[in-house]
């Protein structure tokens, strides 16, 4: 499995079914680079069974107005197409895992 | 410039470069994190006349010399504000400003920080409160900001604002805050008026101990340490005036060597392990 970039036209689409954990982020932002490696491990420890995505919120303000996102990175857990749970700045592997559930 | 270390030290006073200078003489890979040298508490003593082998002098030259002693060492200095740090489970990720570092150890030596939040500001944190101006800023381009500070830094960070279209309402004075909003900030106190804005930057010089590292135990205002100055948190490390009275420069000194050889030996016994 490997981690989506999502825009606004296909998200509702994406994570309309399961669990999806959305990692909202942009270029200007340092400390988004600690948090993608982090997705890269837990995406291969997961194997699919939670999808995990990214927004760039540059590319997709709508998307980052429609959930609030007022800092970065924010991370974003979607149960069958409804907002679960929200972080704001990186998350460790085990806070991440604790958001998915 | 390097992202990894294996210590990071956050703080250049007394307990940060006696910190550094002892983990490179054991052969670590060192960085200290800190804002520049005018801003420390040193800075402002105005005579240090009981520090062991070295005369009288104001806390400037004193300040200086410690500067020049780092810098003069294999360690390197990082100019900025540690503003979090994050446990990744054998390393730690620290972020200053709008960059990240990653450490095997952390030693915390930032001095006496502003633990007192305004009312709201750790609620909304990430919610329209932040930090720093330059992580955050993008956010609200063409938004109506509030930005608390009277450092340069702060002045600075107006005008970045500014350049990127945020309207900023700028205070310096001291003067009561509060942020207030419900899922998200909405409006600023400050004194007896309200200004609604779309976000507040608070711009300090040192970020609060228990934003920093959240979970780290604490008493009476200070980081509690047990031998060896250890913290709560395996790996962090800490010294000086965060650790608690007295503040001295001769304990911050001896407590920084003690944090540095105790993170030396935290580092060996993780290597050995693999």
């Amino acid at each position: 499995m490997a981690i989506t970039h999502l825009k606004t036209a296909d998200f509702d689409n994406a994570v309309r079914e399961g669990v999806t954990l959305v990692d909202f982020w942009a270029t200007w932002c340092g400390p988004c680079r600690m948090q993608a490696p982090i997705l890269e491990a837990l995406d291969k420890e997961l194997q699919g069974s939670v999808k995990i995505a990214k927004v760039d919120v540059d590319e997709e303000p709508e998307l980052a107005q429609r959930f609030g996102i007022m800092s970065i990175p924010t991370l974003l857990v979607i149960r069958d197409g409804e907002a679960a749970d929200k972080r704001v700045g990186v998350q460790n592997a085990e806070q991440l895992k604790a958001m998915i559930g | 410039m390097q992202t990894s270390y294996d210590i990071l030290v956050i703080g250049g006073g007394a307990a940060g470069v006696s910190a550094a200078l002892t983990a490179v003489n054991r052969g670590k890979t060192v960085a200290v994190i800190s804002n520049p040298v005018e801003t420390g508490s040193i800075w402002r003593a105005e005579k240090i006349t009981n520090y062991p082998g070295c005369p009288e002098m104001s806390g400037s030259d004193l300040a200086l010399l410690l500067r020049r002693q780092l810098a003069e060492s294999r360690a390197e200095l990082i100019t900025g504000r540690a503003l979090s740090v994050i446990p990744m489970g054998e390393t730690f990720g620290v972020a200053v400003e709008n960059d990240y570092y990653s450490c095997s150890a952390v030693i915390l030596a930032a001095g006496i920080t502003r633990e007192k939040l305004y009312p709201g500001e750790a609620e909304l944190l990430g919610r329209g409160v932040s930090y720093c101006a330059t992580c955050d800023g993008m956010l609200y381009r063409g938004k109506t900001v509030a930005l608390i500070g009277s450092s340069e830094e702060a002045e600075r960070d107006a005008d970045f604002l500014r350049s990127i279209g945020c309207t900023v309402l700028a205070f310096k004075e001291n003067l009561r805050y509060a942020v207030i909003g419900r899922d998200r900030a909405e409006a600023l106190i400050a004194g007896d008026k309200e200004y609604p804005v779309d976000g507040v930057f608070i711009i300090k010089d040192t970020v609060s101990v228990t934003t920093l590292v959240p979970g780290l135990a604490r008493e009476d205002n200070a980081i509690m340490t047990a031998r060896g100055m250890t913290t709560s948190v395996p790996g962090v490390f800490a010294a000086g005036d965060c650790t608690g009275k007295p503040y001295q420069f001769a304990k911050a000194v001896g407590e920084g060597n003690v944090a540095a050889l105790s993170a030396c030996d935290y580092i060996d016994k993780i290597k050995e392990k693999v």
